[in-house]
């Protein structure tokens, strides 16, 4: 203030106003090249975090692909496997006799396959080893390491079934050893001192020989996805089972929580009146919607297994337990539907004499359908990644078989996942992991990529 | 068989629509002039075919479910006296399955005792009749429902009115599911950890700063059961998760919203957001695999001790996990700051970023709180980074490079393995589960409060 006094009580001076007005320019240039500055600052640091949330994304895909690719090729052999009768001694296949019970005939066909397991399955692949290569036949006792100990079985299962194999001539692709794959895969440090590696050095070098010599051979892994896992013979673990109860607990989702929610969507939207009880219900939709995935799991754990005694392990208990978790975002995703399909076309059907429940079903289901498909999709995608509460509901056990139904032990997708990772085997289990890992994410995407198409494909913008 | 009997019935509604369609149509007469009925002859059809599947469904449900219990009473009934009082439970079960072994013809490879062949004689009677009786109860209920209905149909019958009742009712079931499910939450977990506060005083469970449950196979409550080691993991590791995604996602928010051009911010935005869709056990293996060893590496680097699975690796990915999450959700709140504000600030002389920070964050600001509280109820409540990555140790410690335990942890651990579902030992996994939630539904309300209340402001 006494400034501004002081200027005006004087004569105008324009030399001096000059200079202040110069002066006034050099402060704001000054601040204004530091406010620049700022900007600028502000900007980059704008720009970093989209760049390291990109670089996050580019990280984890990129780290997973390179440890898993490489595990969908596996060392194998094809060897020309002789059924030598000498060897396969076992009788006839039994057959029911007249006047035998079934339980009789069960215990006398057991027997047989007792006998069958007695059978050295083995000397028919360390054979068959030699037969392609007889430079082996040196080192018979440690051929018998090369290779996977299911094998062994997989040519008693053969002959089980087809007796008249005996005597014949097969061409059979033989999975190495775990140890063997991941040794010829350099996923060990090959300079390891001996006491450290899984394998004697005799069998490395056989290893190493046999894979110049072609007999052995890096080959496309279909065992990954036929098998189920295995804990005796980890080369040929695979995912066939835990795929098969990841696929079963799809369907109870779908055919649980899509029906419900799009009901309940289509009752709070549509035809609730508006009291407490309604308001309740929606502020319990959206608190459900964020419960940690966990406390599903508890619930599933108290109530289908504790209480209502369902089976351990089972796709069954753990769908139900995914739909509980998929109904508030089915819900939400079809009520947000609903609401856009504008109230012209309600107000034009209802005007035209359609009761409330035409208008719904005939015109404003119709509309919002692409909404609540994609909805769907995008939930039934979440609960198939979901791992938690599986673990809670006892699906983290080994199970080795491919289930049949929803009542049979079963692992899931993502369960297997989290078993492999845990697997003392680590070098060979590490790619396995991160295979698993990518058919879980195909599978997302692949299920995400049909939600995006269908609302690109059916969006109604009004 | 009940699948063939539930064909049986859905053959039967499908004909009990077709001869309501077909009635109607007769009464509305020649050239089928439906003006004449009440409503549309599809409602009628709906209607009989309602009548008849309903009861005879529920029949069916309600059957299913008695008649084990009736057969087992009867296999039970021939047991005598002295081999009844030596069963127990597994037992019992054994002797059932064998008995319904004999009874079904398959047999048993030793020799069968004599009240169990009069038990098997007698269950295989009753499984005949049995079967007989439930085909016949459904199917007659069936027919009555069909018939009964059948028999209202006239051209004044208000059978759309009674069809739709009936859908309003059926979706009004459905929406109660959402509230049976909370109503079990809560329940079940409030009633086990009742069960666990027998063994163990509240006061003791939620002060206690030491965790060592001791094994389930004792017993007993042996042990010390402190939630604090527990819950200050927990905390430690979301706040870990927090530092990294809140600048993180704030910063993207800003930059999509205020900077990036639409086409670059049209493919960063959905890049980005994928990584909210990643399963979380891929987070966890990610850091198993990558982050834990890199952060090892880099402590070795300069000379200190970095633990692979530590909190800080855990809070790490949780923290990228949660990125997308932050950020979708202040971009949102930003892109609702009206223009005015803006373009008031921008008038005045204000940089771009000094409107940013001074007028559009400060509007947004309670959104964007509410956003992070929703991000930190995720960050609590996330299960798979942790045990993967966080390690197990459940010390009270301020050191995020050490491993440490959490909540959701301690859960999966009590609850997987051999555990009696009936010790302390497995209980306590309820109690931390409730703990959670009320956590969790804490935070969830109080974002959602302020969401709500300040998103009115510029409507």
């Amino acid at each position: 203030m006494t400034t501004s006094n002081s200027t005006a009580d004087q004569v105008f001076d324009p030399q001096h106003a000059a200079e202040l007005r110069e002066k006034r320019k050099q402060t704001i240039s000054n601040s204004l090249a530091k406010r620049h500055r700022k900007e600028k600052t502000f900007r980059f640091f704008g720009f970093s975090a989209v760049i390291a949330g990109l670089f996050f994304v580019a990280l984890l895909f990129g780290s997973i692909l390179s440890k898993g690719l490489p595990a969908f090729w596996q060392s194998s052999m094809s060897l020309p496997v002789y059924f030598d009768p000498a060897i396969i001694t076992t009788g006839a296949k039994p057959v029911q006799r007249a006047g035998e019970s079934p339980a009789q005939f069960e215990e006398r066909f057991i027997a047989w396959q007792t006998e069958m397991g007695m059978v050295d399955w083995d000397a028919l692949i360390v054979n068959a080893m030699i037969a392609k290569d007889p430079a082996l036949a040196s080192k018979r006792d440690d051929l018998a390491s090369l290779y996977t100990s299911s094998e062994a079985y997989r040519l008693r299962d053969m002959v089980m079934k087809d007796p008249s194999l005996v005597g014949k001539k097969e061409d059979i692709k033989v999975l190495a050893d775990a140890n063997v794959d991941v040794w010829l895969a350099g996923n060990i440090d090959r300079s390891l001192p001996d006491e450290q590696q899984q394998l004697s050095p005799e069998v490395r070098q056989l290893a190493d020989e046999m894979k110049a010599s072609g007999v052995m051979e890096n080959t496309f892994n279909t065992n990954i996805f036929v098998s189920p896992d295995s804990r005796s013979s980890p080369a040929t673990s695979g995912l066939a089972g835990a795929f098969m109860g990841s696929l079963f607990m799809m369907l109870i989702v779908i055919i649980i929580s899509i029906p419900i929610g799009v009901a309940s969507a289509i009752y709070l939207e549509e035809f609730a009146p508006k009291n407490w009880i309604t308001d309740v219900i929606e502020v319990n939709i959206n608190n459900l919607a964020a419960v940690p995935s966990i406390v599903f799991g508890l619930l599933g754990a108290a109530i289908f297994i504790g209480w209502m005694h369902l089976p351990l392990s089972a796709p069954l208990v753990g769908g139900l337990v995914l739909s509980l978790m998929t109904l508030p975002t089915v819900i939400i995703t079809t009520r947000a539907s609903l609401k856009a399909v504008p109230p012209s076309i309600r107000q034009a059907a209802l005007g035209l004499g359609a009761s409330r429940v035409q208008t719904v079903f005939h015109h404003v289901l119709p509309l919002a359908l692409p909404g609540i498909l994609t909805g769907a999709i995008i939930g039934v995608a979440q609960a198939l990644g979901e791992t938690a509460p599986l673990l809670l509901i006892g699906m983290s056990a080994f199970v080795a078989s491919v289930p049949a139904t929803p009542f049979d032990q079963s692992s899931a997708l993502p369960v297997q996942i989290f078993l492999w990772q845990g697997n003392e085997l680590r070098n060979f289990f590490e790619g396995r992991t991160a295979a698993a890992i990518i058919v879980l994410l195909a599978m997302m995407i692949g299920l995400n990529s049909i939600a995006i198409w269908l609302r690109k494909k059916f969006e109604v913008r009004w | 068989m009940n699948l063939l009997l539930i064909g049986v019935l859905l053959a039967l509604i499908a004909i009990a629509y077709q001869m309501g369609l077909s009635q109607s149509r007769n009464l509305a007469g020649k050239g089928n002039n439906s003006a004449k009925l009440h409503s549309r002859p599809g409602y009628y059809g709906a209607l009989v075919a309602l009548w008849c599947g309903i009861p005879a469904f529920l029949i069916l449900i309600v059957w299913n479910i008695v008649e084990p219990n009736v057969l087992n009473h009867v296999v039970l009934n021939h047991v005598p006296a002295q081999v009844a009082a030596t069963l127990d439970a597994a037992s019992t079960d054994v002797l059932i399955n064998r008995v319904e072994a004999i009874a079904s013809g398959f047999g048993v490879t030793d020799t069968p005792a004599a009240y169990e062949l009069a038990a098997a004689e007698q269950l295989a009677k009753f499984q005949s009749i049995g079967t007989f009786a439930k085909i016949a109860v459904v199917i007659c209920a069936a027919l009555a429902g069909l018939v009964a209905a059948k028999k209202r149909i006239a051209t004044q019958f208000r059978a759309r009115n009674q069809v739709e009742k009936t859908i309003n009712v059926a979706l009004a079931l459905c929406s109660g599911v959402a509230i049976l499910t909370t109503i079990g939450i809560v329940m079940s977990m409030f009633s086990e950890a009742m069960r666990f506060f027998h063994f163990v005083s509240p006061l003791d469970f939620f002060f206690g700063t030491e965790w060592n449950p001791g094994f389930s196979t004792s017993g007993s409550a042996d042990g010390s059961y402190g939630l604090l080691p527990l819950l200050w993991g927990t905390l430690m590791v979301s706040g870990i998760a927090l530092l990294v995604a809140v600048p993180v996602g704030l910063m993207i928010a800003i930059y999509l919203a205020e900077y990036a051009s639409s086409g670059f911010r049209s493919w960063a935005k959905p890049t980005i957001e994928v990584l909210a869709g990643i399963p979380t056990i891929v987070y966890g293996v990610f850091a198993l695999m990558i982050i834990g060893p890199f952060f090892k590496m880099l402590g070795e680097s300069v000379g200190l001790h970095i633990n692979a699975t530590s909190a800080l690796t855990a809070g790490f990915v949780m923290g990228i996990m949660i990125i997308p999450f932050v950020s979708s959700l202040s971009d949102d709140i930003i892109t609702q700051v009206p223009r005015a504000l803006r373009d008031g600030s921008l008038g005045l002389g204000a940089t771009k970023s000094e409107t940013i920070r001074q007028v559009v964050i400060p509007a947004a600001l309670p959104g964007i709180i509410g956003a992070f509280l929703l991000a930190a109820s995720r960050a609590i409540g996330e299960t798979m980074i942790v045990v993967l990555a966080a390690g197990n140790s459940p010390l009270l410690h301020a050191n995020p490079l050490e491993a440490i335990s959490t909540v959701t942890i301690t859960i999966v651990n009590q609850l997987t393995g051999d555990t009696d579902f009936a010790s302390p030992q497995a209980l306590v996994a309820f109690a931390l589960g409730l703990t959670l939630f009320v956590i969790t539904l804490g935070l969830n309300i109080v974002a959602l409060y302020i969401v709500r209340k300040y998103r009115e402001q510029y409507d």
